[in-house]
């Protein structure tokens, strides 16, 4: 088993692996920069290495700094959380090559997953089914005018290297290729394919795991519809509303495709679902998801545990069968951001910090009352997690945990959360993904 | 009548696409600011000359600060 674990992020994110770690008697370190001296994830380490400067490049993306910092603690792991240097394949790859464990799967699936078009050609070869599209990298507006030509308006512009809604741009109608100005910029920078894009379509995605002895089991599925610039801000398991047969074709199709490319750890197969019931492969997080705990919730199992043990060359913790969705979870994210100004960016400092507590509640929090939050990183604060044997009651749950979270110092998303919550289109299950563009939950 | 421009969020000036005697319209971005992970432009007011750019890239700005004049 691993015994000390460097987590290379910071955050609720890292304070929830710190919690496995210590449910496995893991020596736990952070790594923090100028900025975060004071962050709540410092805290709650065994050890704490500075890196470097505020400015994430100078601090967090630094894999040398990363890699210093490991060696002087003696880590034998590195477990890199999501975002920063969680899907560079380089970054792996010089993890393993400085014989410390990558906690995730190996370099050559976060590259072939990382490179968009490559996983499309993959993952249609592997029998998952991925939208009409280019399979190639389109170099100018004439050929995107091509292809959108055989695959049919509306299309959307993807960058190759993008993922999490980097780089896309929807275009609503041919006259519109040529003059859209992000496709343009996009054109300039790298590599960009073009993708049928699909109306009033559901974002639901399929929690994968896989050991080196080349097993994967899937964990269900978690919808994700509710979104903000191609980033999720509410999410549960199970997905209300999803026929047991696009059920059973997810997560069918999402093993295979992991298994095609000989996945280990903790993965999750995106996927859109058509209003008709149709899906089609959208991307793969090669990580954990920062809404993982939904599903946690919903099976009543540690996926963290899991990645520290089979990182640590365990098998599977679970057989498929025993990986039951025993109740319903919610999610919200609440983010340092003003839904009255178009989710605009609110740093400052915490001034006040009510969470709630009871049952059927859990808090995954990067904060405390004092707490700076940075114009440098992500501006999540939080997460509210509920869960209750049904739908409804964990739905209440989240209206009730919502009502006793109380910030103060920084706009925060809570009233638009409430609203959505709130809604009858949540509470009937009836959501897609333009929701929050087309206005559905504005004040 | 010249027009101070101001940032209105907290963020580093990521980009200065324009520079002293371009002419901008309503809505250009004069300055680009990169908070929490988002670029986000601070266009200008109206149509115009620029004046004067009173930031440089890497700068954190307030809420409120002036980043550019209009002529």
């Amino acid at each position: 088993m691993i015994r000390t674990v460097l987590v290379a992020n910071r955050g609720e994110i890292a304070r929830r692996v710190f919690r496995a770690c210590r449910q496995l008697g893991i020596r736990t370190v952070a790594v923090y920069s100028e900025a975060d001296r004071n962050a709540v994830h410092v805290r709650d380490a065994d050890e704490a290495v500075p890196i470097g400067g505020a400015p994430a490049r100078e601090s967090y993306l630094s894999a040398e700094r990363i890699l210093e910092a490991a060696r002087q603690v003696r880590a034998d792991a590195i477990h890199p959380g999501y975002g920063f240097l969680s899907e560079n394949w380089r970054f792996a790859q010089a993890v393993r090559d400085a014989t410390i464990v990558f906690i995730g799967p190996k370099p050559d699936a976060i590259r072939k997953m990382g490179d968009k078009i490559e996983a499309r050609r993959l993952m249609a070869a592997a029998g998952v089914p991925v939208l009409p599209g280019s399979f190639t990298p389109v170099a100018d507006p004439a050929e995107a005018q091509r292809v959108a030509g055989h695959v049919g308006f509306p299309v959307i512009l993807k960058a190759a290297a993008g993922g999490g809604g980097i780089g896309m741009a929807r275009v609503g109608k041919e006259a519109d290729l040529p003059a859209s100005r992000r496709a343009q910029a996009a054109f300039g920078s790298g590599e960009l394919y073009v993708e049928r894009y699909l109306e009033r379509s559901r974002h639901v995605e399929i929690q994968v795991f896989g050991d080196d002895s080349g097993r994967v089991v899937h964990l269900h599925e978690r919808e994700c519809s509710i979104q903000r610039r191609h980033q999720k801000l509410v999410e549960e398991s199970p997905a209300p509303a999803l026929s047991e047969s696009s059920k059973a074709g997810l997560t069918r199709a999402a093993v295979a495709g992991a298994l095609a490319i000989g996945y280990t750890n903790a993965g999750t197969m995106e996927f859109l679902v058509s209003e008709s019931g149709e899906f089609y492969f959208l991307e793969m997080n090669t990580r954990l998801q920062v809404e993982h705990p939904v599903t946690e919730e919903s099976t009543g199992l540690d996926l963290v545990v899991a990645q520290l043990r089979v990182a640590s060359g365990e098998q599977l913790p679970w057989s498929q069968t025993e990986i039951v969705q025993g109740r319903a979870a919610v999610e919200c994210r609440v983010y340092a951001e003003d839904p009255a100004k178009g989710f605009l960016p609110s740093p400052g400092t915490v001034s006040k910090l009510v969470l709630p507590s009871g049952d059927g509640i859990r808090i995954e929090s990067g904060i405390d009352a004092g707490s700076t939050v940075s114009v440098h990183y992500d501006p999540l604060l939080l997460k509210l997690v509920t869960h209750a044997p049904t739908r409804a009651q964990a739905v209440q749950r989240m209206a009730d945990a919502l009502d006793g979270c109380v910030i103060e110092g920084v706009r925060t998303t809570i009233p638009f959360l409430r609203r959505v919550i709130a809604s009858n289109e949540f509470q009937q299950g009836r959501v897609h993904t333009q929701m929050l563009e087309q206005g559905a939950f504005n004040a | 009548m010249p027009e101070e421009i101001k940032a209105h969020i907290t963020g580093v000036v990521f980009q200065i696409p324009t520079k002293p005697g371009d002419r901008v319209a309503a809505g250009d971005a004069v300055i680009v600011l990169e908070s929490m992970k988002m670029e986000i432009p601070v266009e200008a007011p109206r149509a115009g000359a620029v004046k004067e750019i009173k930031v440089r890239e890497g700068q954190t700005v307030q809420e409120g600060d002036v980043v550019a004049v209009l002529e």
